[in-house]
């Protein structure tokens, strides 16, 4: 798997390329500030990207721009966002080109090294991988169009947005991988996403919940 | 301005004019009184009460008149030096006080001209709309009456029914140019009476320096408070967690050889505080400084805040772009706390927040439809808000009639002169 990755601070960014190499990842290119970041992405069309929110030159929210920016080039290519925080609102603007391959990490995950591994994976293969942070925050609030969901359709739909498969949402919540499917249904039918060819309808699905 | 608001605003207007008058008339007796007091001044003890109750009888006027001059569009601070110490009505420090304030002789000096000024000026603000409405209805009433000897505007005397006919469009033209102008002239009015009522340069100076003595207090008490808070919040959450967690992996180090699925179980408690550590500083910097206004502005900070509350909130800006960080601040945790007492207190079911650059000042209004009757006096949450814009010389105005709707409307001085750009989107 080739890895472009971004951030500024040489000692993660060591780290980072480290633990990547480690399990198999080669980091075809590592930089430290913004604008160089959207050329190297073009350039190299890594499996996927794992971009530090804030870079310089001003420190504000280049890597994301960056990212954004690339995926408008290169039509899903697959970015792992990592920050010190979690924004639902920087999740939202991520996902809004609405195709896969997208995760918003707190930086802390990385230290759970083979879930943060796991999460890299499923980005690079067109999965999310959204941080529970922003789960719990979006969990937090109490009107919204996911007050339809009942309580367990709720926490399928939070795992689901983490990023998790069907399998191991299952294993999870203690119940049979049928259940899963059918509770994941039921959610398709009252989020208004009609059953279609399209894979995308669990990106779907999570849009819907970061925009309640 | 719509036509509506300017037929509205002539016409008050108009009848400010209406008003003006007797107001104006009334200084004349307290001249009189004034200089009565004076003269008896001579006379001891009575002296000393009278000139300073007549006094604040003009204050009265006065205070008046600068309320009415305020509501034209010209406001007029109140120039006089707080009262002293241990002043009582007929004491010494009290007449002392009195007389030693410019702000006395000016407003008695306002009084003739005042009166001049607000008589001349409410009659023109009369009678132009007056002849006219008079024009409009001359016709009817030139048939009713019969007279032959008669005329309106630019022809006298009436000839024949088509020269009265005539005065219709010109007392329409009158009128309007009369409904027009008022408000002008009651804006000249109460400029005229600014030279006098309004506080000198000095005493412009000794207000502000009052003003910015309470504010500057205000803040270094907030800064040195929120700097407690913090060396405690580090002191007991950050740091006590990064001890346990160095004490955590130097046991494990120990164990390593002897134990090592112990190790391995101390390892991963390890990562657990070190994963607590950092949520710990993540809040601590939230509440110092949240990341997302670093990052995006008052603008996207905002727009992330209505995200998180539980009821949806509308965001609607126009900003030149960055502005600076303290008024950046200020203006996020302003708006913050309004939004949290809308959510704590209002029951309300939408809320909606406008920011908007006038160009001198960023002006924040929080509204929502809830319970309303917020008060200021109720809570530490509005004072908090007033306190905070204080320092920046802001101001904070509620509107919250019983059963809502609630406004908040906050406003921070500050020059568009010199915008900070934002990094355009994508290039970065």
């Amino acid at each position: 798997m080739r890895v472009v990755l971004a951030e500024d601070h040489a000692l993660l960014r060591d780290g980072l390329t480290r633990l990547l190499t480690a399990h198999g990842c080669e980091v075809v290119m590592a930089v430290d500030n913004g604008p160089s970041l959207l050329p190297a992405l073009v350039e190299h069309r890594p499996d996927v990207a794992v971009v530090d929110v804030r870079l310089p030159p001003t420190f504000t929210d280049e890597g994301l721009q960056a990212v954004i920016a690339a995926r408008a080039e290169v039509p899903g290519m697959p970015v792992l966002v990592l920050s010190q925080h979690v924004e639902p609102l920087y999740a939202r603007e991520l996902l809004s080109d609405r195709t896969g391959g997208v995760g918003y990490l707190l930086k802390d995950r990385v230290s759970h090294v083979a879930q943060f591994v796991d999460a890299v994976r499923r980005v690079a293969s067109g999965g999310t991988a959204m941080d529970p942070e922003v789960v719990y925050q979006l969990l937090a609030r109490r009107q919204s169009p996911l007050s339809a969901l009942t309580a367990r359709e709720q926490e399928v739909l939070a795992q689901m947005a983490e990023g998790r498969s069907n399998g191991a949402i299952a294993g999870k919540l203690f119940i049979g991988e049928k259940a899963v499917s059918k509770h994941i249904n039921s959610i398709f039918t009252k989020l208004g996403l009609p059953p279609s060819d399209d894979d995308n309808r669990r990106v779907l699905a999570v849009l819907t919940y970061l925009n309640a | 301005m719509n036509s509506r608001d300017w037929i509205r605003d002539g016409l008050r207007a108009v009848l400010g004019g209406l008003l003006a008058i007797p107001l104006a008339a009334l200084n004349l007796p307290l001249f009189a009184l004034a200089v009565a007091a004076l003269a008896l001044s001579l006379v001891p003890v009575l002296g000393m009460l009278l000139f300073p109750l007549v006094t604040l009888l003009i204050r009265a006027r006065a205070d008046l008149a600068r309320k009415i001059a305020g509501h034209s569009g010209v406001p007029i601070a109140r120039p006089y030096r707080p009262a002293p110490e241990r002043a009582v009505p007929g004491g010494w420090r009290y007449y002392k006080w009195i007389m030693t304030d410019p702000a006395t002789w000016r407003d008695l000096a306002w009084l003739v001209p005042g009166a001049a000024a607000g008589i001349v000026l409410g009659a023109l603000t009369l009678a132009v709309p007056a002849y006219g409405l008079e024009g409009v209805l001359l016709v009817p009433l030139w048939i009713w009456l019969g007279t032959g000897w008669y005329g309106y505007g630019a022809i006298w005397p009436f000839e024949t029914v088509g020269d009265a006919f005539l005065s219709l469009p010109q007392g329409a033209l009158i009128l309007a140019v009369g409904v027009a102008v008022a408000p002008h002239l009651r804006r000249f009015d109460a400029r005229s009476a600014r030279l006098l009522l309004g506080p000198t340069r000095n005493a412009e100076l000794r207000l502000r320096v009052s003003q910015l003595t309470v504010t500057r207090a205000d803040t270094v008490d907030a800064q040195a408070a929120e700097l407690r808070r913090i060396e405690r919040d580090l002191h007991d959450g950050a740091q006590v967690r990064l001890v346990s967690l160095g004490m955590t992996i130097g046991l494990a180090e120990e164990m390593v050889e002897a134990d090592p699925a112990g190790a391995r179980k101390l390892l991963a408690e390890a990562r657990e505080t070190s994963t607590a550590a950092l949520a710990d500083l993540r809040h601590l910097v939230r509440g110092i400084h949240p990341p997302v206004l670093a990052e995006r502005g008052l603008d996207g900070a905002v727009r992330a805040l209505a995200m998180a509350l539980p009821i949806p909130t509308a965001v609607q800006t126009a900003l030149p772009g960055r502005l600076d960080t303290p008024v950046e601040s200020a203006a996020y945790f302003a708006v913050a706390e309004a939004l949290a007492n809308t959510t704590r207190h209002s029951f309300a079911r939408n809320a909606a927040v406008e920011l908007r650059h006038t160009g001198s000042a960023l002006v924040m209004r929080v509204c929502d439809d809830g319970l309303g009757g917020a008060d200021p006096a109720g809570g530490t949450g509005l004072r908090g808000i007033e306190r905070r814009l204080a320092a920046f010389d802001g101001t904070m105005s509620l509107s919250s009639p019983p059963g809502g709707p609630t406004i908040v409307t906050m406003e921070l001085p500050c020059a568009s002169s010199s915008p900070k750009i934002m990094p355009s989107s994508g290039t970065a």
